[in-house]
């Protein structure tokens, strides 16, 4: 039977109540009569044969491109970058599917009698990757055939030792990669087309760049001019990364993209309930919802974090496509739509979310305020095509604990950001202008993200500036079950309840106003018809 | 006249020190400090004037005698019982003459520099009053007068805390513009603290400097590092970072002129941020020690605590200036030997030098009182015989949102004045 597409709910007397994420908990909330779910299609059928699929993509490539064997050569530098931690979420069951494609690669590479091989992890400024998160992408085999002899690196964008200036694109903008990549004969880039908002030229001119070339497109007026960056022509964060990414080809880097697609089928049996609609729950499904929600709700919220941390998803292999860049990714993205797209008609007032445990970058780690704002204002929201489903002057109802919590250790320069920038300004453009450099070139958050595991010290800038566009879009936030000395820190205004939100949201939308509320995970992408 | 003394009953001193571990100023109903009528204090001799209180400030050093904290050092240096109360704004009973040889008239208003110096003694002056620096005089307790390092802890002439009359000698007055309103003045004798304080800071202008506490002293040595700019005296560091506990206490920091205002657990990270440092260890949610850090800290707090913190905040060959009054503290020391880190102690006032320029730090903390219009960190005015609710409101002042408690002796019981710094 093929999966059911995504549908719209309409909320009368006899719907039940509707799950939803707080952080690392859930519950059932009665939604307003009248409000629209929205529900993600059910999960696509995996592909059968996932290796035979992943080798014939290398052998039948699109585009302007050869296939992988009649690239590769004896006395040839090859490269393989791959993408980090923040993908695909929650992590994958194992084989991850980098794991499949990698082993594919090297195959033929081996076949080929390549020597000089080298893997990096495509971090652009996220934290690096450890021994157990690298082995699980890439699975013990390849692991240590690469890690023990220095042949698996991590992106480094500040060592200058390791960079390659490539030149300026059109719009003066300056790009900078790895230099490794740059100077091979092949680069292979092994994406997980998690969102449509992945892969393309994104991959290496992003992945693999420094702060002098990330600058130009990760700043406010980019960010407020992508709407949205889930829809690749409509987004300026795009624009950006496709003129560097074409300058790259030009200056001669050769790049084998192969990009992928994973179904929605997120979590595993005992959190199935998760992703199915409620009023189709059995009585097993409410059985394990019950168990697992006062279990979630009793347990000290640490311990609630590290049980859905280790949470391993049964995600898929859905699609692959191999070759040349652009050629691949219109062929991805149009596939994850077609996983993920909703048909939604028109905006609502108020739209609402239910905030979960994980977002690109906590995993194995904390969900700290900065990113709450993140994964509602700037991926929820943004999860549309042709317009946000909440209209312009609206108001967005995200509901998580919102704790003052931090991963000292991934996040050092959010802690100063939580407490030196947000009290001073949350203008994306004010902290672009007046800190945003400070942080970026600060020794001892450079030290950290080079031989620590963390964020780069200008990181939480970019997450701030990733809701820019949201930020002028509503007219309030409302964070409901957040703590309110921090909601308030973050400029929005805390509500202990659905109700109270919906009051705090009356002077601006009036007394009935029209919802839409997001039911994901699953993910889900809105095809609004504005 | 009515007056609140100190009596030496150890009993009483063992029973304020008890009563303050629940408070700050909890000491006051207990402890040594009592309300009583007594004989104004006697004239000691010549150049010694009889002035009457019109405010008298509480501050920190006062909390921690009648709390019975005070560090045993200071036995020595004081005699009992003596009146409290060395923030002294007053009034002249009679004719007479200034620190500088200038005439007063009876009825002018002065502020009191209180430290009982070589001239106030009756002594030849020592090498350090010679030079100006009374605060470091080698007589504090010979001469002609009983022991006591300052007006306010010395048994033969009185403190501000009374109904008046004390005395004072001629070193000691500094009369009182018209400009300056009681409240400015009350203000001067702290900030001519401050003042000195933040000139022994050898901050330039390439310099990041820390305050660490925001009471009277931290506010006053931000408001010093201001004043001394804006006088062209010396030209400001590169950034005053400053740790301050209380929102009122950082609000009017940054009125004052401090650049980065953090809450007391953030100074650390603040100072990082600013100074660009590195840290010693890898981040674990303790606080870290800053592998570089302020060239200057200020301790404008003088505990344990505060110096320890000090440490972690101060760079290799910077300098730590002990501004709040501290005592018998238990601090690991290892980093100052470690990063040559200079512990400056700054006490009271004497003269400051400016290149061709020298001057009183009475006389600029004045000028400074009335160009920054300081009496506005004045929050209370209290009668003395409401003195236990006065010491419990100084002793509470950061979360009452209150700077300086001061005693006005004419104020009668049913009028105290109460307000935030405005």
């Amino acid at each position: 039977m093929s999966p059911r597409p995504g549908f719209v709910l309409e909320v009368d007397r006899s719907t039940p109540p509707t799950l939803l994420w707080h952080g690392e908990a859930f519950k059932l909330q009665k939604l307003p009569l009248g409000t629209r779910v929205v529900y993600a299609p059910e999960p696509f059928a995996a592909l059968e044969d996932p290796e035979s699929a992943i080798r014939a993509a290398l052998e039948n490539p699109e585009g302007d491109q050869k296939p992988l064997s009649a690239l590769l050569h004896a006395d040839m530098k090859l490269t393989i970058c791959f993408d980090d931690i923040s993908l695909p979420l929650p992590p994958m069951a194992a084989p991850d599917v980098r794991q499949m494609v990698i082993e594919a690669v090297l195959d033929q590479a081996a076949e080929a009698g390549v020597d000089d091989v080298v893997l990096i992890a495509a971090l652009a400024l996220h934290r690096r990757m450890t021994e157990p998160e690298l082995r699980h992408a890439l699975g013990n085999r390849v692991y240590d055939a690469f890690a023990p002899f220095g042949k698996l690196l991590q992106h480094d964008a500040e060592d200058p030792d390791n960079l390659l200036y490539i030149g300026k694109t059109d719009h003066g903008e300056d790009v900078e990669i790895n230099k490794r990549a740059a100077e091979s004969d092949l680069l292979v880039y092994v994406n997980i087309n998690l969102v449509s908002m992945d892969g393309g030229h994104k991959s290496v001119a992003t992945g693999l760049a420094s702060y002098k070339s990330l600058r130009h497109h990760h700043n406010p007026k980019t960010m407020r001019h992508s709407k949205s960056f889930m829809d690749a022509p409509a987004s300026e964060l795009h624009s950006a990364n496709w003129r560097m990414g074409r300058l790259i080809k030009e200056s001669g880097v050769n790049i084998f993209q192969i990009e992928t697609t994973l179904n929605t089928d997120t979590f595993p049996e005992n959190f199935k309930f998760l992703q199915k609609r409620e009023w189709e729950w059995n009585l097993r499904d409410r059985i394990t919802f019950a168990g697992a929600s006062k279990a979630l709700d009793a347990a000290p919220h640490k311990m609630a974090r590290n049980i859905l941390q280790g949470i391993k998803s049964p995600h898929a292999l859905r699609t692959v496509h191999a070759g040349e860049v652009e050629a691949v990714h219109q062929k991805i993205v149009a596939e994850v739509w077609e996983q993920q797209g909703v048909a939604v008609e028109g905006q609502t007032d108020i739209v609402t979310m239910g905030l979960p445990y994980i977002c690109p970058y906590n995993v194995n780690s904390i969900m700290n305020p900065i990113l709450v704002a993140c994964l509602g204002l700037g991926y929820f929201f943004n999860s549309y095509r042709g317009a946000p489903v909440v209209r312009k002057g609206g108001v967005a109802i995200l509901f998580h604990p919102t704790r003052p919590e931090f991963h000292p250790g991934h996040h050092p320069s959010y802690i100063d950001f939580f407490e030196q920038v947000l009290p001073e300004t949350t203008d994306p453009t004010v902290m672009h202008e007046q800190f945003e450099e400070a942080y970026a070139t600060d020794p001892w958050y450079i030290h950290l993200y080079r031989t620590g595991h963390a964020y780069h010290g200008v990181h939480p800038f970019y997450m701030w500036y990733w809701i820019s566009h949201a930020l002028e879009h509503l007219d309030k936030v409302i964070i409901v079950g957040g703590d309110p000395a921090t909601v308030r820190r973050l400029g929005f205004h805390p509500a202990t309840t659905l109700d109270d939100a919906l009051e705090i949201a009356k002077d601006t939308v009036g007394p009935s106003p029209t919802i839409t509320h997001l039911h994901t995970p699953p993910l889900l992408m809105a095809d609004v018809t504005p | 006249m009515r007056a609140l003394i100190i009596e030496r009953k150890l009993t009483r001193f063992a029973a304020a020190r008890l009563a303050s571990t629940f408070g700050t100023g909890r000491g006051a109903g207990l402890g040594p400090l009592r309300l009583t009528d007594r004989e104004a204090p006697r004239d000691p001799g010549a150049n010694w004037y009889g002035v009457t209180p019109l405010l008298s400030g509480i501050c920190g050093s006062d909390l921690a005698t009648v709390d019975g904290r005070s560090s045993q050092y200071f036995e020595h240096l004081v005699s009992f019982p003596f009146i409290p109360g060395h923030e002294v704004v007053a009034v002249m009973n009679e004719d007479g003459v200034d620190a500088h040889g200038r005439p007063l008239t009876k009825g002018t208003r002065v502020v009191i520099q209180p430290v009982l110096g070589c001239a106030a003694r009756g002594l030849p002056l020592c090498p350090a009053c010679e030079a100006g620096d009374v605060g470091r005089c080698q007589h504090l307790t010979a001469g002609h007068i009983r022991a006591g390092l300052q007006t306010g802890y010395c048994a033969d002439t009185g403190g501000g805390w009374c109904e008046g009359p004390m005395q004072a000698h001629a070193s000691q007055l500094y009369e009182v513009p018209e400009t300056l309103s009681n409240d400015d003045a009350v203000m001067v004798e702290p900030m001519a603290c401050a003042l000195h304080a933040a000139l022994r800071g050898s901050y330039d202008q390439a310099s990041v400097v820390a305050v660490v506490g925001a009471g009277t002293l931290g506010l006053g040595v931000i408001a010093a590092i201001n004043f001394l700019d804006s006088t062209n005296r010396r030209p400001r560091p590169r950034r005053v970072v400053v740790g301050a506990r209380y929102l009122a206490q950082q609000r009017i920091a940054r009125l004052l002129g401090a650049n980065d205002v953090v809450p007391g657990d953030q100074l650390i990270r603040a100072v990082r941020t600013a100074t660009h440092s590195m840290v010693v260890g890898r981040p674990n949610g303790s606080t870290p020690q800053l592998a570089g850090g302020a060239d200057v800290v200020y301790d404008c707090v003088g505990s344990a605590s505060s110096l320890a913190e000090s440490l972690q905040l101060v760079a290799p060959g910077g300098q730590i200036v002990m501004v709040g009054m501290p005592g018998k503290a238990s601090v690991d020391l290892a980093p100052l030997w470690q990063r040559e880190v200079e512990l400056v102690g700054a006490y009271a006032y004497g003269s400051e030098h400016f290149g061709e320029e020298t001057a009183a730090t009475f006389d600029l903390a004045i000028e400074m009182a009335g160009t920054m219009e300081l009496g506005r960190l004045v929050t209370a005015h209290y009668p003395i015989e409401r003195f236990e609710e006065a010491i419990a409101h100084a002793g509470m002042a950061g979360p009452r949102g209150a700077v300086k408690i001061v005693f006005e002796p004419g104020r009668k019981k049913a009028s105290t004045q109460e307000g935030g710094p405005r």
